[in-house]
């Protein structure tokens, strides 16, 4: 790291005297969706490109203010479940860029060592849990830890991330009523991108909201501009405290849209090229950055320069993960089991 | 004072919710109800609703909640209140108990007690014996008790084991077998088959409430000059390669006896086992006792002749004696 150059997070870090506790927020909002959308645009347009990162690519360019909004109320003994479009909680728990990029490449620096790839990762030591790709396998498990916290007498929440598709499912309803029956805290983030994969929301559900579902749960249910990073923060502290004060679970439905395809190899072609343009006008951290500039809360050669110094910050993490070596094949089976 | 397989199996329950705070069961009825089969019963006013959670009908909730849970270091023990319903939390157990520590490193440990097995008129959907489905997938560990010993001391170590065990109660065998157990507390170790008859002629290889099957068959056979060995594998994974060859070894013939059915049913694994590490030493093609490929029936008749009984067995070995 040249030492010309501050890091991404050292401007993220020095937050001067004058900052006022909002303009600090969204100082820290712009770090991590920044991240999220440099370190994706790596992995999708560069990285799978070059036979890098094989398999499937899903990104969650569009939507970063959601994971960014709601992960950052989190408290350090909270569990947290992200989907496959919430990169940024894993930045916001402070895994670092270059062993989630490591994770993509299948490599030992990830954190599933080359087990498993994309966002099939977890690491419990800073509270977060691993999907599976059977979408909405984790509501219940987020209600299970839940379940712990209140047993320990810890005064955690599970955050349970999910799209508009998984609440069609049959795990997504046993979970969050087993959490509405125990009155477990949880929180339930619904990343609403109207798309599971070519599905749109009129073939995946007959309600207009997926905050419609709350009620048949006696939960609180709460429609979110998804777009809007502190938006999401604010209903997310509002979900946070009802559910740590024992009340129970709360959903939040953030919404959004998918500004790619369902992975990196569907062209979406069955998507109105209107809603493209659309909500492409609301990206979140453009809206961010204008709003902090209108507040006074940063001034535009500091918002160049953040945008300058992730950019270095990702090339040093690619770089590192490149140099992460392949697992052994002598490490096939390792680890099946504790003990046999 | 004998103990019934079901009282076993709730005294070793009991025994650990004493011992370690962590461990709580979770379940549909099995709090004040007791439980389908009354193995938990008295354990809610023992240890309170906080430690007997009773659920909705839910099982992708039950196994759910227990794998979060486990994962944030308790160890529930999750009652499915017949084995034929877990298939309604088989994601939970195949695709995320199962993968998380060759994943991620995060060990899952969950007992999933699944009350199994035909032989009470329970018809097609409470009569099942499922337990090929988890024994082929990795990062299970999964438990066949014939005995109240060995119920009592493998529950005890499938909740102490960091893994997810799948343990298989017969439920025809719950209040039909007992024995004095031992005052002092004790546990059986998961992986480890037993040579509960010892035999000469023929090994009959089995598990579950077979081992009762097998133990009438050894005693018909005897009568009739032929010596043969019971193993009661106890634990169908890991499986305890080492006695099963070496009774092989001893017998040179190896009959395979299951209550489940017969296609990639436990007795083929046993087979490729048995011939590439003892062929040399078989005198005769090894055989199957099983269950036909049909779901369970109900009628007493029709079920009489889906089980493996002890005629069956005898016919069979008679006939590998003899080859």
């Amino acid at each position: 790291m040249s030492a010309l150059h501050a890091t991404a997070a050292e401007i993220h870090n020095a937050a001067p005297a004058a900052r006022t506790p909002e303009a600090e927020l969204a100082h820290k909002c712009l770090h991590f969706m920044l991240l999220m959308r440099e370190v994706e645009d790596r992995i999708e347009r560069k990285l799978y490109r070059q036979g890098k990162v094989v398999g499937g690519v899903y990104v969650g360019r569009g939507q970063e203010a959601i994971p960014v909004g709601s992960a950052l109320v989190a408290r350090p003994e909270d569990v947290l479940f992200p989907s496959h479009r919430d990169m940024a909680v894993f930045f916001v728990r402070g895994v670092p860029a270059r062993r989630v990029l490591a994770q993509y490449m299948g490599r030992v620096g990830g954190l599933t060592r080359g087990r498993d790839g994309n966002m099939h990762m977890g690491d419990l030591s800073v509270g977060v849990v691993s999907i599976i790709s059977a979408l909405a396998a984790t509501v219940p498990v987020a209600a299970g830890a839940a379940l712990a916290m209140r047993y320990k007498g810890i005064d955690g929440v599970a955050f349970s991330y999910f799209g508009d598709g998984s609440t069609s499912r049959g795990d997504w309803h046993e979970g969050v009523n087993f959490a509405s029956v125990q009155k477990l805290p949880v929180v339930f983030i619904c990343n609403n991108n109207q798309y599971a994969y070519s599905t749109p929301l009129n073939l995946q559900m007959a309600c207009t909201h997926v905050a419609d579902r709350g009620p048949a749960y006696n939960m609180p249910a709460e429609i979110v501009d998804g777009n809007d990073v502190l938006a999401v923060y604010q209903a997310t502290v509002r979900a946070a405290a009802h559910a740590r004060a024992g009340n129970g679970p709360y959903l939040l439905e953030c919404k959004t849209f998918r500004m790619t395809g369902h992975s990196a190899h569907d062209a979406a072609h069955y998507v109105p090229q209107g809603l493209f343009e659309e909500w492409g006008k609301l990206d979140p951290i453009v809206r961010l950055e204008k709003r902090m500039l209108d507040q006074s809360w940063a001034a535009q050669p500091e918002l160049d320069e953040v945008h300058a110094a992730m950019a270095r910050e990702v090339d040093d993490a690619v770089a590192w993960a490149e140099q992460s070596p392949f697992p052994e094949a002598a490490t096939l089976l390792d680890d099946v089991y504790e003990t046999l | 004072m004998s103990t019934t397989y079901l009282e076993a199996i709730r005294e070793g329950l009991w025994e650990e919710m004493e011992r370690d705070p962590n461990v709580f069961c979770i379940g549909e009825d099995i709090g004040e109800y007791g439980g389908a089969f009354k193995v938990t019963a008295g354990l809610m006013e023992r240890f309170g609703a906080r430690r007997v959670v009773d659920t909705p009908i839910s099982e992708a909730a039950i196994v759910g909640a227990s794998i979060g849970a486990g994962l944030m270091g308790l160890r529930p023990v999750a009652e499915m209140q017949f084995a034929d319903f877990i298939t309604c939390g088989f994601d939970q157990i195949v695709n995320f108990a199962a993968k998380c520590r060759y994943r991620w490193n995060a060990g899952v440990p969950i007992v999933i007690r699944a009350p199994s097995g035909g032989g009470i008129h329970g018809g097609p959907f409470h009569s099942q014996n499922p337990e090929m489905w988890f024994v082929r997938t990795p990062g299970l560990k999964v438990v066949c008790p014939a005995t109240a010993y060995d119920a009592k001391g493998l529950i005890k170590s499938a909740i102490r084991d960091n893994d997810p065990v799948l343990f298989f109660e017969h439920k025809a065998l719950y209040r039909k077998i007992k024995e004095d157990l031992p005052s002092e507390p004790y546990t059986v170790p998961i992986g480890q088959a037993k040579v509960v008859r010892e035999g000469r002629d023929l090994s009959i290889i089995t598990y579950g409430a077979m081992v009762w099957t097998a133990l009438e068959a050894a005693e018909k056979l005897a009568a009739e000059g032929c010596s043969a060995e019971v193993v009661d594998l106890r634990t169908l994974v890991p499986l305890d390669r080492d006695t099963i060859c070496a009774s092989v070894r001893k017998t040179s013939k190896a009959l395979l006896l299951h209550e489940d059915t017969r296609t990639g049913g436990m007795a083929g694994e046993l087979a490729a086992t048995i011939t590439e590490t003892v062929f040399e030493y078989l005198d005769g093609p090894i055989v199957r006792v099983t269950a036909p490929d049909t779901p369970v029936p109900y009628s007493p008749p029709l079920e009489e002749a889906f089980l493996p009984n002890a005629e069956k067995v005898v016919e069979k070995a008679r006939w590998l004696y003899r080859y």
